[in-house]
Protein backbone atom coordinates (compact mmCIF):
# COMPACT_ATOMS: atom_id res chain seq x y z
CA UNK A 1 0.00 0.00 0.00
CA UNK A 2 1.17 3.37 -1.03
CA UNK A 3 1.93 6.32 1.64
CA UNK A 4 -0.35 9.45 0.90
CA UNK A 5 1.51 12.41 0.27
CA UNK A 6 -0.52 14.03 2.95
CA UNK A 7 -1.74 12.29 5.61
CA UNK A 8 -4.03 14.48 7.98
CA UNK A 9 -5.63 12.01 11.03
CA UNK A 10 -7.73 13.80 14.08
CA UNK A 11 -6.44 16.88 12.97
CA UNK A 12 -8.79 19.59 15.75
CA UNK A 13 -8.30 23.58 16.50
CA UNK A 14 -10.48 25.74 17.95
CA UNK A 15 -9.92 29.54 18.64
CA UNK A 16 -11.59 30.49 22.22
CA UNK A 17 -14.98 28.53 22.42
CA UNK A 18 -14.90 28.09 18.76
CA UNK A 19 -13.82 25.14 17.14
CA UNK A 20 -12.95 25.18 13.98
CA UNK A 21 -11.28 21.76 12.95
CA UNK A 22 -13.33 19.06 14.33
CA UNK A 23 -11.23 15.47 13.68
CA UNK A 24 -10.55 16.35 10.21
CA UNK A 25 -9.07 12.92 8.52
CA UNK A 26 -7.69 13.41 4.74
CA UNK A 27 -5.50 11.64 2.82
CA UNK A 28 -3.37 12.76 -0.90
CA UNK A 29 -2.37 10.85 -2.94
CA UNK A 30 1.04 12.03 -4.51
CA UNK A 31 0.31 13.35 -7.66
CA UNK A 32 -3.02 14.21 -7.55
CA UNK A 33 -4.67 17.45 -6.48
CA UNK A 34 -7.46 17.31 -3.88
CA UNK A 35 -9.71 20.47 -3.84
CA UNK A 36 -11.42 21.24 -0.19
CA UNK A 37 -15.15 23.56 -0.78
CA UNK A 38 -16.60 24.78 1.89
CA UNK A 39 -18.78 28.20 2.97
CA UNK A 40 -16.64 31.47 4.61
CA UNK A 41 -15.24 30.61 7.54
CA UNK A 42 -15.24 27.06 7.54
CA UNK A 43 -12.31 25.85 8.33
CA UNK A 44 -10.69 25.72 4.93
CA UNK A 45 -7.63 28.39 5.29
CA UNK A 46 -7.58 27.30 9.01
CA UNK A 47 -6.99 23.61 7.88
CA UNK A 48 -4.00 25.14 4.27
CA UNK A 49 -2.01 26.98 7.49
CA UNK A 50 -2.01 23.78 9.81
CA UNK A 51 -0.52 21.84 7.27
CA UNK A 52 2.25 24.49 6.94
CA UNK A 53 3.11 25.16 10.13
CA UNK A 54 1.84 28.80 10.83
CA UNK A 55 -0.87 27.31 13.24
CA UNK A 56 -0.53 25.30 15.42
CA UNK A 57 -3.03 22.54 16.21
CA UNK A 58 -4.98 21.62 18.76
CA UNK A 59 -4.29 17.68 18.24
CA UNK A 60 -3.88 14.83 15.64
CA UNK A 61 -1.45 14.45 13.24
CA UNK A 62 -0.36 15.88 9.91
CA UNK A 63 1.90 13.24 7.90
CA UNK A 64 4.14 14.20 4.50
CA UNK A 65 5.55 11.54 3.34
CA UNK A 66 4.35 9.66 5.89
CA UNK A 67 6.82 11.39 8.51
CA UNK A 68 4.45 13.55 11.20
CA UNK A 69 5.56 17.44 10.93
CA UNK A 70 3.94 18.55 14.03
CA UNK A 71 6.53 17.40 16.46
CA UNK A 72 9.46 18.04 14.29
CA UNK A 73 12.31 20.71 15.48
CA UNK A 74 12.22 24.25 14.04
CA UNK A 75 14.42 23.56 11.57
CA UNK A 76 12.99 20.31 10.50
CA UNK A 77 9.29 22.01 9.83
CA UNK A 78 11.48 24.67 7.56
CA UNK A 79 12.90 22.09 5.51
CA UNK A 80 9.52 20.74 5.03
CA UNK A 81 7.84 24.11 4.24
CA UNK A 82 10.68 24.68 1.75
CA UNK A 83 9.17 21.65 -0.35
CA UNK A 84 5.99 23.66 -0.13
CA UNK A 85 4.65 25.89 -2.71
CA UNK A 86 1.37 28.34 -1.69
CA UNK A 87 -0.63 30.85 -3.65
CA UNK A 88 -2.63 33.54 -1.20
CA UNK A 89 -5.90 34.58 -1.58
CA UNK A 90 -5.19 37.83 -2.28
CA UNK A 91 -1.49 37.39 -3.81
CA UNK A 92 0.44 37.89 -0.58
CA UNK A 93 3.26 39.92 -2.98
CA UNK A 94 5.96 41.77 -0.94
CA UNK A 95 4.64 45.63 -1.88
CA UNK A 96 8.26 46.69 -0.94
CA UNK A 97 10.11 44.44 -3.74
CA UNK A 98 9.44 44.67 -7.45
CA UNK A 99 7.57 41.52 -9.10
CA UNK A 100 10.93 39.84 -10.08
CA UNK A 101 12.45 40.01 -6.47
CA UNK A 102 8.62 38.62 -5.20
CA UNK A 103 9.26 35.66 -7.86
CA UNK A 104 12.53 35.05 -6.83
CA UNK A 105 12.44 35.40 -3.27
CA UNK A 106 12.47 31.55 -2.19
CA UNK A 107 15.36 31.23 -4.42
CA UNK A 108 17.19 34.31 -2.94
CA UNK A 109 16.27 33.39 0.74
CA UNK A 110 17.02 29.72 0.39
CA UNK A 111 19.71 27.69 1.70
CA UNK A 112 22.63 25.54 0.98
CA UNK A 113 22.41 24.50 -2.78
CA UNK A 114 19.06 25.69 -2.90
CA UNK A 115 20.23 29.48 -2.37
CA UNK A 116 20.83 31.38 -6.35
CA UNK A 117 22.84 34.39 -6.61
CA UNK A 118 20.63 37.28 -7.80
CA UNK A 119 21.53 37.15 -11.48
CA UNK A 120 20.60 33.86 -11.51
CA UNK A 121 17.29 34.36 -9.49
CA UNK A 122 16.19 36.64 -11.82
CA UNK A 123 16.89 34.94 -15.16
CA UNK A 124 14.26 31.91 -13.37
CA UNK A 125 12.11 34.26 -12.13
CA UNK A 126 11.96 35.68 -16.24
CA UNK A 127 11.35 32.09 -16.71
CA UNK A 128 8.67 31.07 -14.11
CA UNK A 129 6.85 34.43 -15.10
CA UNK A 130 6.71 33.21 -18.84
CA UNK A 131 5.25 29.82 -17.53
CA UNK A 132 2.40 32.14 -16.38
CA UNK A 133 2.08 33.89 -18.94
CA UNK A 134 3.61 37.29 -18.32
CA UNK A 135 6.25 38.72 -19.96
CA UNK A 136 9.52 38.83 -18.13
CA UNK A 137 9.64 42.90 -18.64
CA UNK A 138 6.69 42.75 -16.10
CA UNK A 139 9.81 41.46 -13.84
CA UNK A 140 10.64 45.36 -13.23
CA UNK A 141 7.39 46.47 -11.94
CA UNK A 142 6.06 47.04 -8.44
CA UNK A 143 3.09 44.63 -7.22
CA UNK A 144 0.85 47.64 -7.04
CA UNK A 145 1.39 48.36 -10.90
CA UNK A 146 -0.26 45.14 -11.59
CA UNK A 147 -3.90 44.25 -11.52
CA UNK A 148 -5.66 41.91 -9.85
CA UNK A 149 -5.37 38.69 -12.29
CA UNK A 150 -1.58 39.74 -13.08
CA UNK A 151 -1.16 39.57 -9.31
CA UNK A 152 -2.87 36.21 -9.31
CA UNK A 153 -0.26 34.64 -11.63
CA UNK A 154 2.91 36.46 -10.45
CA UNK A 155 1.57 34.73 -6.91
CA UNK A 156 1.35 31.44 -8.76
CA UNK A 157 4.96 32.07 -10.34
CA UNK A 158 6.23 33.04 -6.69
CA UNK A 159 4.74 29.12 -5.81
CA UNK A 160 5.97 27.32 -8.27
CA UNK A 161 9.33 29.35 -8.63
CA UNK A 162 11.13 26.88 -5.98
CA UNK A 163 9.96 23.99 -8.27
CA UNK A 164 7.78 22.44 -5.09
CA UNK A 165 6.59 19.01 -4.27
CA UNK A 166 3.59 20.42 -2.87
CA UNK A 167 1.55 23.21 -4.09
CA UNK A 168 -1.53 25.07 -1.70
CA UNK A 169 -4.25 27.45 -3.53
CA UNK A 170 -6.28 29.32 -0.80
CA UNK A 171 -9.11 30.53 -3.31
CA UNK A 172 -6.97 31.26 -6.26
CA UNK A 173 -10.11 32.70 -8.38
CA UNK A 174 -11.60 35.05 -5.78
CA UNK A 175 -12.15 38.81 -7.08
CA UNK A 176 -11.80 37.61 -10.31
CA UNK A 177 -13.66 37.88 -13.80
CA UNK A 178 -14.95 34.63 -14.49
CA UNK A 179 -12.04 34.14 -17.99
CA UNK A 180 -9.75 35.03 -15.76
CA UNK A 181 -10.56 32.80 -13.63
CA UNK A 182 -10.61 30.14 -15.82
CA UNK A 183 -7.06 31.35 -17.12
CA UNK A 184 -6.03 30.90 -13.65
CA UNK A 185 -6.87 27.38 -13.10
CA UNK A 186 -5.40 26.52 -16.11
CA UNK A 187 -2.58 27.88 -15.62
CA UNK A 188 -2.88 25.86 -11.86
CA UNK A 189 -3.78 22.67 -13.74
CA UNK A 190 -0.76 22.94 -16.13
CA UNK A 191 2.13 24.21 -13.38
CA UNK A 192 1.09 21.22 -11.03
CA UNK A 193 1.13 18.45 -14.09
CA UNK A 194 4.67 20.18 -15.53
CA UNK A 195 6.15 20.14 -11.80
CA UNK A 196 4.55 16.30 -10.79
CA UNK A 197 3.65 18.36 -7.74
CA UNK A 198 0.32 17.01 -4.80
CA UNK A 199 -1.60 19.96 -4.45
CA UNK A 200 -4.86 21.27 -2.30
CA UNK A 201 -6.51 23.87 -3.07
CA UNK A 202 -9.22 25.76 -1.12
CA UNK A 203 -12.72 27.35 -2.91
CA UNK A 204 -16.07 27.89 -2.86
CA UNK A 205 -16.08 28.40 -6.66
CA UNK A 206 -17.38 25.51 -8.38
CA UNK A 207 -16.05 25.94 -11.85
CA UNK A 208 -13.00 26.34 -10.33
CA UNK A 209 -13.20 23.03 -8.08
CA UNK A 210 -14.43 21.27 -11.22
CA UNK A 211 -11.22 22.12 -12.94
CA UNK A 212 -8.18 22.04 -10.78
CA UNK A 213 -9.43 19.09 -8.74
CA UNK A 214 -8.99 15.69 -9.20
CA UNK A 215 -10.86 14.50 -5.62
CA UNK A 216 -12.76 16.48 -3.35
CA UNK A 217 -13.86 17.11 -0.11
CA UNK A 218 -16.39 19.56 1.93
CA UNK A 219 -15.97 21.07 4.46
CA UNK A 220 -18.85 22.02 7.19
CA UNK A 221 -18.65 22.73 10.40
CA UNK A 222 -15.24 21.73 11.06
CA UNK A 223 -15.59 17.89 9.66
CA UNK A 224 -14.95 16.72 6.27
CA UNK A 225 -18.78 15.81 5.13
CA UNK A 226 -17.98 14.37 1.81
CA UNK A 227 -15.30 13.15 -0.47
CA UNK A 228 -15.17 11.49 -3.23
CA UNK A 229 -13.77 12.49 -7.23
CA UNK A 230 -14.20 16.49 -8.27
CA UNK A 231 -15.92 15.35 -10.91
CA UNK A 232 -18.95 14.33 -8.55
CA UNK A 233 -18.99 17.83 -6.84
CA UNK A 234 -22.04 18.45 -9.00
CA UNK A 235 -23.68 15.25 -8.73
CA UNK A 236 -22.55 13.60 -5.20
CA UNK A 237 -26.03 13.09 -3.44
CA UNK A 238 -25.17 14.19 -0.30
CA UNK A 239 -27.95 16.83 0.63
CA UNK A 240 -25.05 19.08 2.28
CA UNK A 241 -22.66 19.25 -0.55
CA UNK A 242 -25.56 19.56 -3.07
CA UNK A 243 -27.32 22.49 -1.56
CA UNK A 244 -23.69 24.13 -1.05
CA UNK A 245 -22.52 23.46 -4.96
CA UNK A 246 -25.88 24.56 -6.41
CA UNK A 247 -26.10 27.42 -3.85
CA UNK A 248 -29.42 26.39 -2.76
CA UNK A 249 -30.94 28.72 -0.29
CA UNK A 250 -32.86 25.83 1.52
CA UNK A 251 -31.22 22.79 2.97
CA UNK A 252 -29.45 21.51 5.47
CA UNK A 253 -27.11 24.12 5.59
CA UNK A 254 -28.81 27.08 7.72
CA UNK A 255 -27.59 30.74 7.43
CA UNK A 256 -25.53 30.97 10.19
CA UNK A 257 -25.88 34.12 12.15
CA UNK A 258 -23.47 33.49 15.01
CA UNK A 259 -22.02 30.50 16.01
CA UNK B 1 -20.51 40.64 48.10
CA UNK B 2 -20.77 39.49 44.18
CA UNK B 3 -19.84 42.86 42.99
CA UNK B 4 -16.48 42.98 45.36
CA UNK B 5 -15.56 39.57 43.77
CA UNK B 6 -16.08 40.80 40.50
CA UNK B 7 -14.14 44.19 41.08
CA UNK B 8 -11.58 41.45 42.46
CA UNK B 9 -12.31 39.47 39.33
CA UNK B 10 -11.89 42.39 37.11
CA UNK B 11 -9.07 43.63 38.42
CA UNK B 12 -7.14 39.80 38.33
CA UNK B 13 -7.90 39.89 34.67
CA UNK B 14 -6.27 43.51 33.82
CA UNK B 15 -3.07 42.11 36.15
CA UNK B 16 -3.01 38.95 34.51
CA UNK B 17 -3.43 40.28 31.03
CA UNK B 18 -0.62 43.54 32.10
CA UNK B 19 1.69 40.77 32.99
CA UNK B 20 1.22 38.16 30.14
CA UNK B 21 1.23 41.36 27.64
CA UNK B 22 4.95 42.48 29.28
CA UNK B 23 5.95 38.73 28.94
CA UNK B 24 5.24 38.25 25.07
CA UNK B 25 6.90 41.59 24.82
CA UNK B 26 10.23 40.76 26.17
CA UNK B 27 10.03 37.28 24.90
CA UNK B 28 9.49 38.96 21.38
CA UNK B 29 12.41 41.30 22.01
CA UNK B 30 14.59 38.57 23.12
CA UNK B 31 14.08 37.23 19.96
CA UNK B 32 14.48 39.50 17.61
CA UNK B 33 17.99 40.28 19.32
CA UNK B 34 19.03 36.71 18.80
CA UNK B 35 18.71 36.95 15.35
CA UNK B 36 21.22 39.59 15.39
CA UNK B 37 23.18 36.60 16.54
CA UNK B 38 22.64 34.08 14.21
CA UNK B 39 22.84 34.44 10.47
CA UNK B 40 21.76 35.18 8.28
CA UNK B 41 21.21 38.13 8.20
CA UNK B 42 20.05 40.97 5.56
CA UNK B 43 21.70 43.91 5.43
CA UNK B 44 19.32 45.63 2.83
CA UNK B 45 15.98 45.32 4.92
CA UNK B 46 18.94 47.17 8.10
CA UNK B 47 20.26 49.77 5.41
CA UNK B 48 16.50 50.52 4.13
CA UNK B 49 15.59 50.83 8.02
CA UNK B 50 18.49 52.46 8.61
CA UNK B 51 17.98 55.06 6.30
CA UNK B 52 14.53 56.02 7.30
CA UNK B 53 15.38 56.01 10.68
CA UNK B 54 18.55 58.43 10.39
CA UNK B 55 18.37 60.22 6.94
CA UNK B 56 14.53 60.85 6.61
CA UNK B 57 13.75 62.16 10.37
CA UNK B 58 17.15 64.25 10.00
CA UNK B 59 15.02 67.38 8.90
CA UNK B 60 12.15 67.61 11.61
CA UNK B 61 14.42 66.18 14.62
CA UNK B 62 16.70 69.14 13.40
CA UNK B 63 14.30 71.58 13.59
CA UNK B 64 13.13 70.49 16.96
CA UNK B 65 16.62 70.67 17.79
CA UNK B 66 17.64 73.92 17.00
CA UNK B 67 13.99 75.51 18.44
CA UNK B 68 14.51 73.99 21.58
CA UNK B 69 18.29 75.40 22.06
CA UNK B 70 16.88 78.58 21.50
CA UNK B 71 14.06 78.59 23.55
CA UNK B 72 16.04 77.42 26.70
CA UNK B 73 18.21 80.20 26.05
CA UNK B 74 15.85 82.85 25.94
CA UNK B 75 13.70 81.03 29.30
CA UNK B 76 16.93 80.99 30.76
CA UNK B 77 17.91 84.06 30.63
CA UNK B 78 14.25 85.49 31.76
CA UNK B 79 14.90 83.54 34.68
CA UNK B 80 19.04 83.92 35.39
CA UNK B 81 18.97 87.58 34.66
CA UNK B 82 17.06 88.11 38.09
CA UNK B 83 20.13 86.63 40.15
CA UNK B 84 22.51 87.99 38.31
CA UNK B 85 23.73 84.61 36.61
CA UNK B 86 23.40 84.93 33.12
CA UNK B 87 26.68 83.43 32.73
CA UNK B 88 25.59 79.88 33.76
CA UNK B 89 23.20 80.08 30.61
CA UNK B 90 26.00 78.51 28.21
CA UNK B 91 25.87 75.64 30.75
CA UNK B 92 22.05 75.14 30.80
CA UNK B 93 21.96 75.09 27.63
CA UNK B 94 24.17 72.07 26.82
CA UNK B 95 23.65 70.19 29.24
CA UNK B 96 19.98 70.58 28.86
CA UNK B 97 20.40 69.43 25.24
CA UNK B 98 23.18 66.88 25.55
CA UNK B 99 21.69 64.88 28.52
CA UNK B 100 17.98 65.33 28.12
CA UNK B 101 16.49 67.43 25.55
CA UNK B 102 18.68 66.14 22.79
CA UNK B 103 17.69 62.35 23.14
CA UNK B 104 14.06 62.90 24.50
CA UNK B 105 12.97 65.18 21.48
CA UNK B 106 14.62 63.60 19.32
CA UNK B 107 13.14 59.60 20.55
CA UNK B 108 10.02 61.63 20.33
CA UNK B 109 9.92 62.69 16.94
CA UNK B 110 11.48 59.70 15.74
CA UNK B 111 8.51 57.46 17.40
CA UNK B 112 5.94 59.75 15.78
CA UNK B 113 7.52 59.21 12.40
CA UNK B 114 9.21 56.02 12.32
CA UNK B 115 7.73 53.99 14.81
CA UNK B 116 4.01 54.82 13.28
CA UNK B 117 5.67 53.64 9.54
CA UNK B 118 7.11 50.61 11.37
CA UNK B 119 3.66 49.94 12.76
CA UNK B 120 2.07 50.25 9.63
CA UNK B 121 4.17 48.90 6.95
CA UNK B 122 4.37 45.41 9.47
CA UNK B 123 0.54 45.72 10.26
CA UNK B 124 -0.80 46.07 6.39
CA UNK B 125 2.24 43.06 5.66
CA UNK B 126 0.43 41.05 8.89
CA UNK B 127 -3.10 41.45 7.24
CA UNK B 128 -2.30 40.90 4.34
CA UNK B 129 -0.76 37.80 4.60
CA UNK B 130 2.63 39.13 3.57
CA UNK B 131 4.24 37.33 6.65
CA UNK B 132 2.54 33.99 6.30
CA UNK B 133 4.22 33.95 2.80
CA UNK B 134 7.54 35.03 4.19
CA UNK B 135 6.97 31.66 6.37
CA UNK B 136 6.48 29.97 3.24
CA UNK B 137 9.52 31.00 1.01
CA UNK B 138 11.81 29.78 3.93
CA UNK B 139 12.51 32.77 5.49
CA UNK B 140 11.88 33.69 9.27
CA UNK B 141 9.70 37.06 9.31
CA UNK B 142 11.60 37.94 12.99
CA UNK B 143 14.81 37.48 11.09
CA UNK B 144 13.62 39.35 7.75
CA UNK B 145 11.52 42.03 9.35
CA UNK B 146 12.46 42.91 13.19
CA UNK B 147 15.78 42.23 13.87
CA UNK B 148 17.02 44.58 11.19
CA UNK B 149 15.05 47.01 12.11
CA UNK B 150 15.95 46.64 16.09
CA UNK B 151 19.27 47.16 15.39
CA UNK B 152 18.83 50.15 12.51
CA UNK B 153 17.03 51.78 15.86
CA UNK B 154 19.97 51.20 18.04
CA UNK B 155 22.61 52.57 15.55
CA UNK B 156 20.59 55.27 13.93
CA UNK B 157 18.92 57.35 17.00
CA UNK B 158 22.66 57.86 18.26
CA UNK B 159 23.69 59.43 15.50
CA UNK B 160 20.89 61.51 14.70
CA UNK B 161 21.33 62.93 18.75
CA UNK B 162 24.92 64.30 17.81
CA UNK B 163 23.15 66.11 14.73
CA UNK B 164 20.67 67.11 17.49
CA UNK B 165 22.81 67.92 20.12
CA UNK B 166 25.55 70.25 17.99
CA UNK B 167 21.75 71.89 16.44
CA UNK B 168 20.30 72.32 20.01
CA UNK B 169 23.73 74.04 21.33
CA UNK B 170 24.06 76.38 17.79
CA UNK B 171 20.33 77.32 18.45
CA UNK B 172 21.23 78.65 21.96
CA UNK B 173 24.65 79.91 20.95
CA UNK B 174 22.56 81.81 18.32
CA UNK B 175 19.88 83.60 20.29
CA UNK B 176 22.56 84.07 22.80
CA UNK B 177 24.73 86.04 20.86
CA UNK B 178 22.46 87.60 18.85
CA UNK B 179 20.07 88.67 20.72
CA UNK B 180 21.35 88.57 24.18
CA UNK B 181 24.05 89.96 23.59
CA UNK B 182 26.65 87.45 24.86
CA UNK B 183 30.58 87.29 23.61
CA UNK B 184 30.13 84.44 21.27
CA UNK B 185 34.24 83.44 22.45
CA UNK B 186 32.91 83.60 26.00
CA UNK B 187 29.65 81.51 25.34
CA UNK B 188 31.31 78.83 23.77
CA UNK B 189 34.67 78.44 26.07
CA UNK B 190 31.48 78.67 29.22
CA UNK B 191 30.18 75.75 26.54
CA UNK B 192 33.45 73.88 26.75
CA UNK B 193 33.74 74.07 30.36
CA UNK B 194 30.55 72.56 31.54
CA UNK B 195 30.01 69.82 29.21
CA UNK B 196 32.14 66.55 30.51
CA UNK B 197 32.75 63.27 28.03
CA UNK B 198 30.41 61.72 30.21
CA UNK B 199 27.26 63.88 29.44
CA UNK B 200 27.67 63.00 26.10
CA UNK B 201 28.09 59.51 26.32
CA UNK B 202 25.19 58.91 28.78
CA UNK B 203 23.05 61.10 25.81
CA UNK B 204 24.49 58.50 23.45
CA UNK B 205 23.39 55.95 25.79
CA UNK B 206 20.06 56.97 26.39
CA UNK B 207 19.37 57.40 22.52
CA UNK B 208 20.38 53.87 21.46
CA UNK B 209 18.23 52.57 24.37
CA UNK B 210 15.29 54.50 22.68
CA UNK B 211 16.12 53.66 19.55
CA UNK B 212 15.65 50.13 20.12
CA UNK B 213 12.42 50.81 22.18
CA UNK B 214 10.54 52.86 19.43
CA UNK B 215 11.61 49.73 17.33
CA UNK B 216 10.44 47.28 19.32
CA UNK B 217 7.63 49.12 19.80
CA UNK B 218 7.08 49.95 16.27
CA UNK B 219 7.80 45.78 15.21
CA UNK B 220 5.69 44.81 17.98
CA UNK B 221 2.05 46.24 17.63
CA UNK B 222 2.67 45.91 13.91
CA UNK B 223 3.92 41.76 13.94
CA UNK B 224 0.61 41.39 16.27
CA UNK B 225 -2.37 43.72 14.20
CA UNK B 226 -5.62 42.14 13.73
CA UNK B 227 -8.32 42.89 11.63
CA UNK B 228 -8.38 44.97 8.82
CA UNK B 229 -7.24 48.60 8.09
CA UNK B 230 -8.95 49.56 11.38
CA UNK B 231 -6.65 46.96 13.27
CA UNK B 232 -3.69 48.75 11.74
CA UNK B 233 -4.37 52.04 12.74
CA UNK B 234 -4.90 50.74 16.46
CA UNK B 235 -1.58 49.12 15.89
CA UNK B 236 0.18 52.24 14.58
CA UNK B 237 -1.47 54.38 17.54
CA UNK B 238 -0.53 51.53 20.09
CA UNK B 239 3.07 52.01 18.74
CA UNK B 240 3.43 55.78 19.23
CA UNK B 241 1.72 55.97 22.59
CA UNK B 242 3.70 53.15 24.26
CA UNK B 243 6.75 54.47 22.47
CA UNK B 244 6.79 57.80 23.65
CA UNK B 245 5.96 56.53 27.15
CA UNK B 246 8.68 54.34 27.50
CA UNK B 247 11.18 56.81 26.38
CA UNK B 248 9.96 59.22 29.35
CA UNK B 249 9.76 56.51 31.26
CA UNK B 250 13.50 55.30 30.37
CA UNK B 251 14.69 58.41 30.39
CA UNK B 252 14.20 58.88 34.16
CA UNK B 253 14.90 55.57 34.77
CA UNK B 254 18.58 56.21 32.76
CA UNK B 255 18.94 59.79 34.60
CA UNK B 256 18.28 58.21 38.03
CA UNK B 257 21.36 56.00 37.15
CA UNK B 258 23.75 58.02 36.11
CA UNK B 259 23.06 61.34 37.13
CA UNK B 260 21.38 61.03 40.44
CA UNK B 261 24.75 61.73 42.43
Amino acid sequence: MTVPKIRIRGLCKSFGSKRVLDGIDLDVEAGTSMVVIGGSGSGKSVLLRCILGLIEPDAGRIEIDGVDVIERSRAEQDAIRARIGMLFQAGALFDSLSVWENVAFGLLAGRGARRMSRDAARVRAGEVLAQVGLDPSVGDLAPAELSGGMQKRVGLARAIAATPEILFFDEPTTGLDPIMGAVIDGLIVDCVKRLGSTAIAITHDMASATRIGDRAAMLYQGRLVWQGAAGELLDSGNPLVDQFTHGRREGPIGMELRR
Amino acid sequence: MSRLFDLVAGLGRAVLATVSGAGRLALFALIGLSHLLRPPFYWRNFASAFFEFAFFSLPVVALTAIFSGMVIALQSYTGFSRFNAQSAIAGIVVLSVVRELGPVLAGLMVAGRVGAAMAAEIGTMRVTDQIDALGTLSTDPMKYLVAPRLLAGILALPLLVVVADILGVLGGFVVSTVKLGFSPSAYIASTFSFVQPIDVTVGLAKAAAFGFLIALMGCYNGYNSRGGAQGVGASTTAAVVAASILVLCFDYVLTEMFFSR
